[in-house]
């Protein structure tokens, strides 16, 4: 088992958002305070492993030639549970990410991971292929969060932590957040739409840039 | 008769240009950014989407408000409104199989230069999204129907408009880091900044 491997790929050289350009809708769409982000992560992880160990249990069954609805299907009901659970556990975030709890369906991670990885190995293999892009998956929201909401309405841990009466108050979903820079100085935008396509850009563009280093580096070390 | 065309109107408007699926609701980025390469490929994919967000709308509708939510058949117990998701997907996902079946027998020039952009409209969120919205907001069928035709040429408006900026990004020079992918979408988050303009426009 290459576990390290696999980790690796998830979460640098096969970054789901980053490299393989998938899930792009919701990782701009909800970046907006880091409650939304670590929730909406965490719910993919979670449907993403699940679904990932059921298709690969069941990848001798499935006919070829219907083999994408099947995977939908499979996918739907996982993410219809984890929207009902959420709704009941959690209606904080049921609120906040509203219709793109349901639309994890159409979330293209989940199904490229079926189709790519799933559909061929065994299950233990697809597990870890589910968590480690799952964890790839929320370590970018997390990072587009925390600086979205930095930048765009200067606090940080929104939906989290705020300071009460000078203590830290724990609040799921409902805490306002650290303020960190004072009212009028951060830029509404990056809480916009506009926000979230120019923050993905310097994400995508720094992991450009970052992998292309590492490459020349080892190209320099093969050299030698 | 004049409220109904009122509140079409503000739903029409809202759909193409307030609150654009794209550029303010991000749905539907996937084929929004993988075919806007080339300007005929983006007007093949605008045309389908508005084709089959309109007939998903319609198709939805009835399912949801007679099979799934209706108090005839379940009174005033559970009903199945948590199989909407499900339901839906599938019915998206035969409805884009039934129409590229249809085409290709019926309509073969539409069917050759739509090509392999129909079977992609599955995994468009956007098609998802408008039909859980069309439930969301409690719209009536006439509603949903108008919802999903202008919200697919809100989405067509928008990826005409960024293939054709797309297409001249190719010969331009941009930072090594940035280039690809990172600049299409700063480009994209520029005509985002755009769209906002529209903010706040209302039908009285």
């Amino acid at each position: 088992m290459n576990i390290k491997q696999q980790f690796k790929e998830g979460l640098i050289t096969q970054n789901p958002v980053t490299v393989q350009l998938l899930g792009m809708c919701s990782t701009m769409a909800i970046t907006t305070m880091l409650f939304n982000g670590l929730g909406m992560g965490v719910s993919v992880l979670i449907i993403l492993t699940l679904s990932n160990i059921f298709i690969s249990a069941l990848r001798k069954i499935i006919p070829n030639k219907i083999r994408i609805a099947c995977y939908i299907v499979v996918i739907a009901t996982f993410v219809t549970m984890v929207d009902l659970l959420l709704q009941a556990f959690v209606p904080a975030l049921a609120d906040s990410l509203g219709v793109f709890i349901p639309l994890i369906v159409v979330n293209c991670i989940i199904l490229g991971r079926a189709e790519a990885f799933a559909s061929k190995n065994d299950i233990a293999a697809s597990a870890v292929d589910g968590i480690a892009q799952g964890v790839g998956y929320t370590i970018i929201l997390v990072v587009m969060c925390v600086v979205r909401e930095f930048l765009g309405s200067g606090t940080v841990m929104g939906g989290l932590l705020e300071l009460q009466d000078g203590a830290l108050r724990f609040g799921l979903g409902t805490a306002a957040g650290i303020r960190v820079l004072p009212e009028g100085i951060p830029a509404l935008g990056m809480a916009l739409p506009v926000g979230g396509f120019l923050m993905l850009a310097a994400v995508i563009a720094f992991m450009q840039w970052a992998l292309a280093k590492g490459e020349k580096k080892k190209n320099k070390e093969v050299a030698k | 008769m004049g409220d109904l065309i009122t509140k079409l109107l503000s739903i029409s408007l809202g759909a193409i240009l307030v609150n654009n699926f794209i550029l303010a609701q991000f749905l539907g980025i996937c084929p929004f950014m993988g075919v806007s390469k080339k300007m005929d490929t983006a007007l093949g994919m605008g045309m389908a989407v508005i084709f089959v967000m309109g007939l998903a709308s319609a198709v939805c509708y009835p399912i949801n408000k007679f099979l799934l939510v209706n108090p005839a058949l379940y009174g005033d117990g559970p009903n199945l409104g948590f199989m909407q998701t499900i339901v839906y997907i599938l019915v998206i996902a035969s409805l884009v199989q039934f129409v590229e079946m249809f085409l290709q027998k019926a309509m073969p020039a539409l069917y050759s230069s739509l090509g392999i952009y129909l079977p992609l409209i599955t995994t468009n969120c956007a098609v998802l999204g408008v039909v859980l919205l069309n439930t969301q907001n409690n719209y009536s069928f006439i509603e949903s129907v108008v919802y999903g035709v202008t919200g697919g040429i809100g989405f067509l408006l928008a990826i005409v408009l960024f293939a054709s900026v797309r297409e001249r990004l190719e010969f331009s020079e941009c930072p090594k880091a940035f280039e690809g992918f990172p600049i299409a979408l700063v480009t994209a988050g520029l005509i985002a900044l755009a769209f906002m303009g529209f903010t706040g426009m209302r039908i009285w």
